[in-house]
């Protein structure tokens, strides 16, 4: 067991683990951050998709002792307040999930991609989220939540000028 | 499932870690992006005592271009060659091979070195390297050696890297002027290991072939160059005839594997179009290009 210090969600946490544990299991299990969901544990299901330095991650893929000297952020930061994000309303609207597993996953895979490609159309948006997989949506309703919030972003633009 | 119990180092210069390698050999497994590695942890299909992990080697990162040579450092990530200029305008069918690679959150942990490495005959860049007769740069306590692509695949998952060296780079001929680049396959889904995949750099001077390349993946357990398509292409002007005769000539030799995703047959026949579409679209990429 090492102690490990992960800068998560803005603040350093810090809990002792094996090498073996994933940032997944890691951030679940040691640091109480039970929003990040553990589906498939070998990378294929994308339910565990957390923001390491700016970019989406499997957690599952990743061990804890790997993450020191990174910046980690999971669903709970999204809405530190409790008050939903601009993605997670525009999700919300659209009616996106149905059971919540792979919601987390999914939050955050299109956080990272519209934070780099705010002016995203369907298909590129279709072609991110490629790598979650829900069970129960048929994934209409979620590429409707993502590009609303597109659609949202680009009007607050606007309407700024 | 939770990954088994290991002994974890984490070298902080090539030298540290060719010493873990020279002591463990081949009880030890490198560490590089993960995202072949942990699967096969997760699932048991390895069970290596030492995970060397050499993701804080930061001096094995990085691409630069020297005399016609691009070197790309083996714990470059993918993500990395898919932003980079120099990768674009150097190596297009590297760059056209890197956004089919797994799914963006793969490519942010993965790396060309770990990718070309574990050798997945079905995976992108072993065919690219194979095709641009890429050469992989190896290093160990007795030195370091330079493999050309041609033996570096040796079988499913299995290259010729002994236990105690370490890819260190990989160096790719920068594409001449006048050469177009596709990567075409076939997938169930986006960002699915394909059934069939193909590689093709057309060279054209004054519209006519100077130089083919194409190579599959997922059809053999290496990347297979199709050598006889390449030198029956090379002299000739482009048309629609050339272009299926070398479909047949491609295809011909190919025995591929049947699996629940499809029958050696139908990978042979989708090997056949790949080969059209792959050569009609590095053609029309090469006019762009230009």
């Amino acid at each position: 067991m090492t102690d490990i210090t992960v800068k998560v969600n803005g603040a350093p946490r810090t809990a002792s683990a094996e090498a073996r544990r994933t940032l997944a299991d890691f951030l679940r299990d040691d640091l109480d951050l039970t929003g990040t969901h553990v589906g498939c544990e070998h990378g294929v299901c994308g339910a565990c998709t957390v923001i390491v330095d700016g970019r989406p991650v499997r957690s599952c893929l990743m061990l804890a002792v790997q993450a020191p000297g990174h910046e980690v952020t999971t669903i709970e930061g999204l809405a530190p307040d409790g008050a939903l994000g601009p993605l997670q309303q525009a999700m919300r609207d659209s009616h996106s999930f149905q059971c919540g597993f792979c919601t987390p996953g999914f939050v955050m895979q299109a956080t990272a991609f519209l934070g780099a490609h705010p002016n995203a159309g369907e298909q590129e948006i279709r072609e991110a989220l490629s790598g979650n997989i829900c069970r129960c949506t048929g994934y209409q309703s979620i590429i409707d939540g993502v590009l609303l919030a597109a659609q949202r972003s680009k009007a607050n633009v606007g309407s700024d000028r | 499932m939770k990954l088994p119990d290991f002994k974890y180092e984490a070298p902080a210069t090539v030298a540290e870690a060719t010493a873990l390698l020279a002591e463990y050999q081949d009880e030890a497994n490198l560490l590089a992006g993960g995202q072949s590695l942990i699967p096969l942890l997760a699932l048991r299909l390895a069970h290596p005592a030492v995970l060397v992990d050499i993701n804080g080697l930061d001096e094995l990162s990085g691409v630069s271009v020297t005399d016609g040579v691009v070197t790309v450092g083996a714990l470059t990530r993918e993500y990395m060659a898919e932003e980079s200029g120099t990768v674009a305008e150097t190596l297009p069918l590297l760059a056209s091979a890197l956004p089919l690679i797994g799914h963006e959150a793969i490519r942010s942990r993965g790396t060309l070195g770990g990718s070309l490495a574990h050798a997945d005959p079905a995976a992108e860049l072993p065919a690219v390297a194979r095709a641009l007769d890429a050469e992989f740069v190896v290093r160990s306590e007795l030195g370091e050696r330079v493999i050309p692509a041609a033996e570096w695949f040796e079988g499913y998952l299995t290259t010729s890297r002994r236990p105690d060296e370490i890819l260190v780079e990989v160096r790719f001929p920068v594409a001449e002027p006048g050469t177009g680049v596709a990567f075409q396959e076939v997938a169930r889904r986006h960002g699915d290991f394909a059934m069939v995949g193909l590689a093709t750099s057309l060279t054209l001077t004054d519209g006519m072939i100077t130089d083919a390349r194409l190579a599959f993946s997922g059809i053999a357990d290496v990347p297979v160059r199709a050598a006889e398509a390449e030198s029956l292409l090379v002299g000739q002007q482009l048309s629609a005839e050339l272009f299926e005769e070398a479909a047949r000539a491609a295809t011909a030799p190919l025995d591929p594997p049947a699996d629940l995703h499809g029958t050696s047959e139908y990978r042979k026949k989708v090997a056949a179009v790949l080969v059209r579409r792959g050569l009609r679209a590095a053609a029309d990429n090469a006019y762009e290009r230009q």
